[in-house]
């Protein structure tokens, strides 16, 4: 899977508050939840980022609470992949399991502009292309059944079409 | 320096499970479940996911354990009905492993007693103290609902190969120390994010000698540490405690002698105090020896981390022919009914009610603030279980502080927080 967007850079330890406040909560529609996405730390953001776009942080995003919320409100507004130099692991699991792609890549990212910056990610292979200056990054693959599973839309759909092959 | 090629446990255990001849941390597989844990409060919202598929039958019936513990007996009208959801499914799905109040135990503590783990399978649970089944040399780690649910349905999960870190613990441990005050000591060194994602191995002489009840206690509190899971690999300990026990035939797995650890970290525990690990964060650990004076209104011995039979004993035995302090309320819970029964049996019931404590039936309880012992504003309490947040055992202003069971018993009689040795 080719992705490619705009990208949007944020720091170390984003936590699950800060992708999406406890207030929004009541609700688990991702559309919902994605117009209050990190309103407490980038208020503009819901009206910016728009579908494809990539977002890049630093160390253990998506730490704290382990809502999956989080990763709900990312999906909802289009976001096509986050990339970090690690996640917290709870974080890590839904992402997953709701079909929102991530990548773990330790090269340093933050040279590129925020907002401006294109990247293309071969989600197959894990390389990471910053379009403006062509250089590339390597980040961890996506095995052949974990593409499945962003593919199909998570894991209650791939679980879904896996039983529908064992019937058929 | 030749590289080192050989594999940790958790590799090996994972290479088999998903059908490879090796694995590398980093990589991502889709492993057999050999055994899915939900409780009261996590089975519910996977059972609404498992609903959505549309199945008439699970996996495998005899490879899905529901333990209602945390609300139960029942608290309230809420937590009744969502333990008519478990009893609900058990019963319509055949599951082999549902136990019911006056059968049950805290899950962590149940598992192993019941033989339902061993070496070299791959447990995942919806509770986040799954890793306590590594003690016994299991891959085990907590999950979601809905990964519980999708577990449920096709017995397999996903995981990402951990990374792991080997501890070793040598030397003897001094009395009054146990395996809580070395691993509250581990994560007090290497903070709660110290192991975030990876394997924690346990090895050197101390853990050589911990007996499995002391081994549980500490492979339980791996995820204080950020831990994916925390284990011991299998030895002569592991196997006189399965025999008679295990409900099905394992086949131990052990690390490599030259298997590729991110990191080796080597404690002397020749001199270590029983630890202590001061609100809000199980990182924030002394020594008790600067802990003294802490006045304590609550005391708590039991939970998945320390409501085991040795657990009791060892308190007891500090507690024997004293009292519970006046201003303190001490409540002790075994983990399981057959600890129950063995510690009535034993006399140590005897000895914790003669002491003037609350002895209650197996429940979670207060560990999480739920029910059987919440704290109010400004109280403060003294605990054997694993977590001490803000407002974890009732009010958020109150306060907990965590150890293990011999100093909560001393201190239960002294009204403060001290070393056991003050109140022989
Ligand atoms: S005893 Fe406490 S930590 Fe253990 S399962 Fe129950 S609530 Fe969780």
């Amino acid at each position: 899977m080719i992705l490619e967007g705009k990208i949007w850079i944020f720091g170390d330890n984003i936590d699950t508050d800060a992708i999406i406040a406890a207030r929004y909560l009541s609700t688990t529609v991702p559309e919902e939840l994605a117009a209050h996405l990190m309103e407490d730390i980038k208020p503009d953001f819901p009206d910016l980022v728009k579908p494809g776009d990539i977002i890049i942080a630093g160390n253990n995003f998506g730490c704290g609470s382990s809502r999956e919320h989080a990763p709900l409100a990312i999906k909802g507004a289009g976001v096509s992949c986050v990339i970090a130099r690690s996640f917290a692991r709870i974080f890590y699991r839904n992402a997953i399991n709701i079909g929102l792609p991530i990548l773990e890549c330790t090269d340093d990212l933050s040279f590129m502009v925020s907002g401006r910056d294109k990247l293309q990610v071969n989600l197959e292979q894990g390389l990471i292309t910053h379009l403006q200056s062509g250089r590339t990054f390597q980040a961890a693959p996506f095995p052949p059944f974990m593409q499945e599973l962003i593919r199909q839309g998570g894991l209650v759909e791939y679980v879904k079409s896996r039983l529908g092959k064992k019937v058929s | 320096m030749s590289k080192r090629s050989g594999s940790t446990m958790v590799e090996k255990i994972l290479a088999t499970k998903s059908g490879k001849d090796k694995v590398e941390a980093g990589e991502l597989v889709n492993a057999k479940v050999d055994l899915a844990l939900g409780n009261d409060i996590t089975a519910p919202v996977a059972i609404k996911e498992f609903e959505r598929f549309g199945l008439d039958k699970v996996f495998d019936p005899g490879k899905i354990v529901l333990v209602p513990d945390h609300f139960t007996p029942n608290k309230d009208i809420a937590a009744a009905e969502q333990v008519m959801v478990l009893r609900r499914f058990a019963k319509r799905y055949g599951i082999k492993h549902y136990y019911e109040v006056g059968r049950m135990g805290i899950e962590h503590a149940l598992l192993p007693e019941q033989g339902l783990v061993g070496p070299g399978m791959v447990i995942i649970g919806a509770d986040s103290h799954t890793c306590t089944y590594g003690a016994v040399g299991a891959f085990a780690t907590g999950v979601g609902s809905t990964d519980l649910a999708a577990a449920m349905a096709i017995g397999e999960a996903w995981f990402k190969v951990p990374q792991t870190i080997l501890f070793e613990y040598d030397g003897i441990l001094p009395k009054w120390v146990s395996g809580k005050d070395l691993i509250l000591y581990t994560i007090g060194q290497i903070g709660v994010e110290g192991a975030r994602y990876m394997a924690m191995e346990f090895t050197g002489s101390a853990i050589d000698d911990l007996s499995m009840d002391g081994r549980l206690t500490m492979a339980n509190m791996a995820i204080e540490a950020g831990g994916k899971c925390g284990y011991v690999q299998p030895d002569k300990v592991t196997f006189s405690y399965l025999k008679g026990r295990a409900k099905k035939p394992y086949t131990p797995v052990y690390s490599d002698k030259d298997a590729n650890y991110i990191k080796v970290i080597q404690y002397d525990v020749n001199l270590l105090e029983p630890q202590i690990a001061f609100p809000p964060s199980p990182d924030n650990v002394r020594p008790v020896s600067q802990a003294g004076g802490i006045k304590i209104d609550q005391v708590v011995i039991g939970s998945c981390t320390n409501g085991r039979i040795e657990d009791l004993r060892m308190a007891a035995r500090v507690i024997k022919d004293k009292k519970v302090s006046p201003k303190v309320r001490l409540l002790v819970i075994p983990a399981t009914q057959l600890i129950y029964r063995q510690a009535l049996e034993e006399g140590l019931l005897t000895t914790f009610i003669d002491a003037e404590a609350a002895v209650s039936t197996p429940t979670c309880g207060p560990c999480l603030g739920g029910h059987m012992g919440i704290l109010a504003s400004g109280e403060k309490a003294l605990s054997t279980t694993n977590r001490n947040f803000i407002g974890r055992m009732g009010h958020p202003e109150s306060e907990v502080y965590l150890c293990n069971p011999a100093v909560a018993a001393a201190s239960a009689v002294a009204g403060e927080i001290v070393h056991p040795e003050e109140v022989m």
